[in-house]
């Protein structure tokens, strides 16, 4: 297990505005892998491969390392194991639930490596390596069948010991903090911070936790049906390094889902949007450029928001660079010297 | 910083220091509301919920639900109730306060909501251990907490008990838990007051006095209440409860109550009381002179109201006859079907009508469901137990009426079903039966080990439009040829209809369809069995249907043909790949004990805990891992419901004996000679009989032996000694009389259950009895420890393969094996087609070798047939009708 860095990340949080990565699975869609990339050495496997990102630290390393790479170069401080689908749960689609051990191991140590590298040549920027917990495929708040609003295709056990299963191969790999994202159903995220706090209390030590969730349209809620500030009371229990928002809208849509979680939040604030919408005209998929989704973001530094930016969905490493540049000298949103410190 | 209680339900509540005094709705808890007590004991969710949104609109701010009631399987309906809550925005949009006295179901509560809940309660009563360790898991949950005051003494009563108890519990929670001090609530009990006994006269006081001093020394510590409590001795007087209600609220409001569980319609207004009225519940709950309750008592017969009349929620109950009938038939309720069926036949001009009419259009809705796939077998079933009663009911009228009369409505169509001679396996066939009565055809059940003869006879007596064939082992599928080639003979021309375990789409349209030039299908499932007659039996369809078949048959016959499967070696090439044992350095494990062992009446219990649950429900046509079956979207409530049931049965099963358990089995001295064992299982130096195996003879990938069983057994030129075991087990002696039982009452359902468990205990007996070989009998594996779950993995060394299943496909092995074993002694005996009776029983061969593994023969040559009937002494062609399922 890394030490905690807890202290460090918030003298930093304090001086500036730290950058997180953007999209992994949208740049991976645009590495023209074939079936045989993803299969790699799985070659009896009798499920189709293809499609399965998180599978990708096992059978193409390098290519997840690159990307690693661009990010760190476009001025990642944090960048993200690409583990979002890497659960029991969400891999039972590939039926290649036996290997998530093994690509959390992996997905964190090829992020580490890349991580330390850069670290080392720019000693002064050092750089972190968040553990990404995905929200799976499954909903634990919503039932799957219209004629019984009672019923679940997911269980919090099951969430639970699937979240465990992921945690303990990203902490045996190496990350710096975990972060919970893309929460569409809060109790999900509910379980995989369980999950955490348990294995902060079996192992004796922690890491610092960030959580994101996720305002899936101009309901402003979640997909479960929560409000922003509902969703921060939810999850506020585990005292997170940073809450924030990710995925599902581009910045603009995003701005006053944001602006209350920074006005209620007692903690730091992290924004990661996607390029504004699906564009299928686009060359990434989504429509905003670099130089639209970093003003917005400089937009959010300016307003007094945000604490971390990065890029979800439709993000490219020229995407992180020019938020990074726009917001390098903005300030920090303020934190109050007597918040609930994360412990 | 202000310390806020930050609770959720979608949307946010936010309980500060100088916040308002907050309404937790208090209906949602069966402890304190009949009716929403009755609506859950009567599973009625729908109406439960309706009240949980009647007291949000009320204004209640946060939902207690509480389902402690003995009657109730409390942890279930907690679950149940919030999960279909959480669907419900107006509902949902509130925090819940999740309230039992029992720990598990504050768990199970705390794993279904997404927002902040409110935990009521945890407290002392057990110690600190227990205290701590649930506080430490409410917060990591992230939930707040009510803390009732209570200890290892038991609940406080006076002020000093209130204020130290909770003064312990905040000091433990706060500096022990790190529990955040603004997510503590203290309860400091609110007891019945004016209840004639001295001592209880001061209770609302200390809760009053208690509650103040919480607040002053508490830091951001709130309090909280169950409020109705208090004015319990005067149930049944509302108007006075009301008044006692809301004096007791103004003055513990003032005092700093922060939210008292109320009924959040019905709180009345401290200074819009009746003067009179007021004062004198004043009296009582400030406790201002000794004759305060007697004066209240009998000022209250002055005020006492009538009591509003509940309406018991069997909503489905008040509608029409043909809307409860439909509903009964829907959710396979028998309760009310015989009295509901009376009187629709009263209403109706004559009895047929009522099940050409109400019965006939639920038997439809239920129809419709299945093959929309919106029901599930089980509940099919159900449904059909629910229609032959009230057919049953109707018949003698209909009978009368028809004695006066004349005809009655006609059927769909009839079909003759059976299992084919030989099989005794009838689970499926049973299931088919009950769908296709669901659905108006007449179905003549001529039961198992039906000769082709009786079948034929009885379907062209009773002028059958369909024929249904069904069979479980090998064996069947030659028997149904036979029966498809006697048709033909005969110029029959009824619809073939083909089902079972082993039958296939291929199989029937290479080896059965063309015996018989009539029409031969292949139903997979139930499920498909009524498509098929409907479009058998159409003027419309029959035709392209038909010829639909028909094309496809002769397709797949063109595949087969073309397609001769994996390239076969010689049977010499493939005994040249045989498992390779290094016998001199390699010893069989010397059995323990060797001869015959009986168990007689093995306690059933004992099972029940390693049954493999996936089979059973595949018998029940719902497919899924267990026990992720029953959290499957689609078929889940079905899979609960029928494990349920079955679980229930089981029960019964055990404590009333309904079955017996037996198992045989024996070690005998054996060794290998070629693809035979020879088994000496009477101490003879001769071979008391030879198991002829047969060999894999499909080409095998490098480095992959051609299995044979007998590699696994040491050859008399290895020098080693080496054994085999037989085994015979069956759990099914006795239920013959239990399924007539059921048949008598119209029970299919039942019946099939029944089957089910039988075959699965069976199996588990064989499981039970093959790890109680491994670890004593022969004792190769003495410390071998596996739960059931790596028991049904087969994670053991060692096998145990029946007698006509792929690695040992000749049925007729089993008489020899039943010989040896004297199986009849236990009661099992072998039909001529080599199908065990009872039929929930398993039988075969134990291997030690570590090596042995489970294969498919598959498909042998023509070489090894010849081999195999020579070795036999057989002709050729009897060995070529035995092995019909490995030469295809």
């Amino acid at each position: 297990m890394q030490p905690d860095r807890t202290a460090e990340l918030v003298r930093l949080l304090r001086q500036r505005i730290l950058i997180l990565d953007g999209a992994m699975g949208t740049m991976l869609q645009h590495c023209k892998l074939t079936a045989g990339d993803f299969r790699g050495h799985f070659h009896d496997h009798a499920h189709e491969l293809a499609g399965d990102n998180d599978l990708l630290v096992l059978t193409r390393p390098d290519v997840v390392r690159e990307l690693h790479e661009r990010y760190l170069e476009a001025g990642a401080d944090i960048i993200e194991t690409n583990t979002f689908s890497a659960t029991s749960i969400a891999q039972a689609d590939y039926g290649m639930e036996r290997e998530v051990h093994a690509m959390n191991v992996a997905a964190a140590r090829i992020a580490r490596a890349a991580a330390d590298a850069w670290t080392a040549r720019t000693p002064d920027k050092p750089r972190f390596v968040a553990g990404v917990l995905g929200p799976t495929n499954r909903t634990a708040s919503i039932s799957p069948d219209v004629n019984d609003p009672g019923a679940r295709n997911v269980t919090y056990d099951a969430l639970v010991a699937a979240y465990s299963e992921a945690i303990a191969g990203l902490v045996e790999g190496g990350v710096d903090l975990l972060l919970v994202e893309t929460i569409f159903d809060t109790l999900n995220a509910k379980a995989a911070l369980f999950a955490i706090e348990t294995f902060f209390a079996k192992a004796g030590a922690r890491l610092p936790v960030i959580v994101s969730g996720t305002i899936t349209d101009a309901s402003g809620r979640t997909l479960s049906g929560q409000t922003p500030e509902a969703f921060w009371n939810s999850v506020r229990h585990v005292k997170p390094l940073a809450v924030g928002l990710n995925c599902a809208l581009g910045a603009a849509l995003m701005r006053p889902y944001i602006e209350e979680i920074a006005r209620i939040a007692d903690t730091f604030v992290s924004c990661h949007p996607n390029a504004g919408l699906p564009n299928p005209m686009a060359e990434t998929g989504y429509d905003e450029t670099p130089a639209q989704t970093s003003a917005l973001l400089a937009d959010f530094a300016k307003s007094g928001f945000v604490n971390i930016v990065g890029g979800c969905c439709g993000t490219t490493p020229e995407h992180i660079a020019a938020i990074a540049r726009a917001v390098a000298t903005l300030p920090p949103r303020a934190v109050g010297e007597d918040v609930p410190c994360p412990a | 910083m202000s310390r806020v209680m930050r609770l959720a339900g979608l949307e946010p509540l936010l309980i500060g220091d100088d916040s308002l005094f907050v309404n937790v709705g208090e209906r949602t808890n069966v402890t304190g509301s009949k009716a929403f007590a009755r609506l859950v004991l009567a599973g009625d969710f729908t109406g439960a919920v309706e009240v949980a949104r009647q007291q949000v609109a009320a204004g209640a701010q946060i939902i207690d639900v509480n389902m402690d009631e003995a009657m109730l399987d409390s942890k279930a309906a907690m679950v149940r109730f919030l999960n279909l809550v959480a669907t419900e925005p107006d509902i949902a949009r509130v925090p819940v306060m999740i309230d039992s006295s029992k720990w598990e179901v504050i768990e199970a509560g705390l794993k279904c909501v997404q927002g902040k809940p409110i935990v009521n309660s945890i407290s002392l009563k057990e110690g600190e251990a227990a205290f701590l360790e649930q506080a430490e898991l409410v917060r990591r949950y992230g939930a707040a907490v009510v803390v009732m005051a209570f200890d290892e003494q038991g609940q406080a009563d006076t002020l000093a008990r209130k204020t130290g108890i909770c003064q312990r519990s905040y000091d433990l929670l706060v500096d022990r838990v790190g529990f955040p001090p603004e997510d503590i609530v203290f309860d400091p009990n609110v007891f019945a007051i004016a209840t004639g006994i001295e001592e209880h006269n001061n209770y609302a006081v200390d809760f009053i006095a208690a509650t103040r001093w919480i607040r002053e020394h508490l830091a951001h510590a709130k309090v909280s209440g169950g409020i109705s409590n208090v004015s319990f001795s005067f149930r049944g007087n509302d108007p006075v409860r009301e008044a006692i209600h809301t004096v007791f609220l103004y003055h513990a409001i003032r005092a700093g109550l922060t939210m008292g569980i109320v009924n959040a319609g019905q709180l009345g207004v401290y200074s819009e009381l009746d003067p009179v009225l007021r004062e004198r519940v004043e009296d009582v709950v400030l406790n201002r002179r000794p004759d305060a309750t007697e004066r209240l008592v009998t000022f209250a017969e002055t005020v006492k109201a009538q009591g509003k009349t509940v309406t018991e929620d069997l909503t489905w109950r008040s509608g029409t006859v043909e809307e409860r009938l439909s509903h009964a038939l829907v959710k396979g309720i028998t309760t009310w079907i015989v009295e509901d069926t009376e009187e629709a036949r009263l209403a109706y001009a004559r009895p047929i009508q009522v099940i050409e009419g109400p019965l006939m259009a639920g038997m439809g809705v239920v129809g419709d469901l299945f093959g929309a796939g919106k029901m599930f077998l089980p509940q099919v079933v159900k449904s059909a137990r629910v229609m032959k009663q009230a057919v049953a009911h109707l018949i003698p009228f209909i009978e009368a009426e028809k004695a006066a009369a004349g005809a009655v409505g006609k059927p769909k169509g009839t079909i003759v079903v059976g299992t084919v001679k030989g099989d005794v396996h009838d689970i499926g066939k049973n299931i088919v039966g009950v769908v296709l009565q669901c659905n108006n055809f007449e179905v003549i059940d001529l039961g198992v080990m039906v000769p082709a003869q009786k079948i034929l006879d009885t379907a062209r007596e009773r002028g059958a439009d369909l024929v249904g064939l069904s069979g479980l082992i090998t064996p069947s599928l030659e028997e149904m040829a036979h029966v498809a080639h006697e048709m033909r003979r005969l110029g029959m021309r009824q619809p073939l209809l083909i089902g079972g375990a082993t039958t296939s789409r291929v199989h029937t349209a290479v080896k059965i369809a063309p015996q018989y030039d009539g029409v031969t299908v292949y139903v997979p499932d139930a499920s498909r069995a009524v498509g098929v007659a409907s479009s058998l039996l159409s003027d419309e369809l029959k035709d392209a249907y038909v010829a639909e078949v028909a094309a496809d048959y002769e397709k797949i016959r063109r595949q087969h043909a073309g397609k001769k499967g994996p390239k076969l070696v010689t049977l010499a090439a493939a005994r040249a790949n045989a498992v390779v044992t290094d016998w001199s350095t390699y010893a069989p494990p010397v059995p323990r004990t060797v001869g015959r062992h009986e168990f007689r009446d093995v306690p059933i219990a004992e099972l029940v805990e390693l049954i493999d649950w996936g089979p059973f429900f595949q018998a029940w046509e719902l497919s899924g891992p267990f026990p992720a079956i029953l959290d499957d979207p689609i078929v889940g409530e079905a899979a609960r419901n029928v494990y349920a049931e079955g679980r229930a049965m089981l029960e019964r099963i055990v404590a009333e004996r309904w079955l017996v358990a037996n198992a045989v089995m024996a070690i005998w001295p054996a060794r290998a000679v070629g693809d035979d064992i020879e088994i000496f299982a009477d101490g003879g130096a001769t071979p008391s009989f030879v198991w002829r195996n047969l060999r894999q003879q499909n080409e095998r990938p490098p480095g992959k032996p051609n299995y044979c069983l007998a590699d696994f057994v040491a050859p008399a030129a290895s020098g080693r000694s080496d054994w085999v075991g037989g085994f015979a087990v069956t759990a099914g002696l006795g239920i013959e009389d239990k399924l007539a039982e059921f048949a008598a009452a119209k029970d299919d359902y039942n019946a099939i259950m029944l089957k089910a468990l039988a075959d699965r205990l069976a199996e588990t007996l064989a499981e039970w009895l093959h790890r109680k070989v491994r670890r004593e009998l022969w004792g190769y594996a003495p410390d071998e420890a596996l739960d059931a779950a790596a028991l049904i993995r087969e994670e053991y060394r060692g096998i145990r393969p029946a007698p006509g299943y792929p690695a040992c496909p000749d049925h007729l092995a089993k008489a020899p094996l039943f010989a040896a074993l004297r199986a009849q002694e236990i009661g099992m005996t072998l039909t001529e087609s080599m199908a065990m009776l009872p039929a929930a029983a398993v039988s075969g061969f134990y291997f030690s070798h570590p090596a042995a593994r489970y294969f498919a023969v598959a498909r042998i040559g023509e070489d090894q047939l010849a081999d195999f009937a020579a070795r036999a002494g057989v002709p050729v062609d009897d060995a070529r009708r035995r092995l019909a399922s490995n030469l295809a």
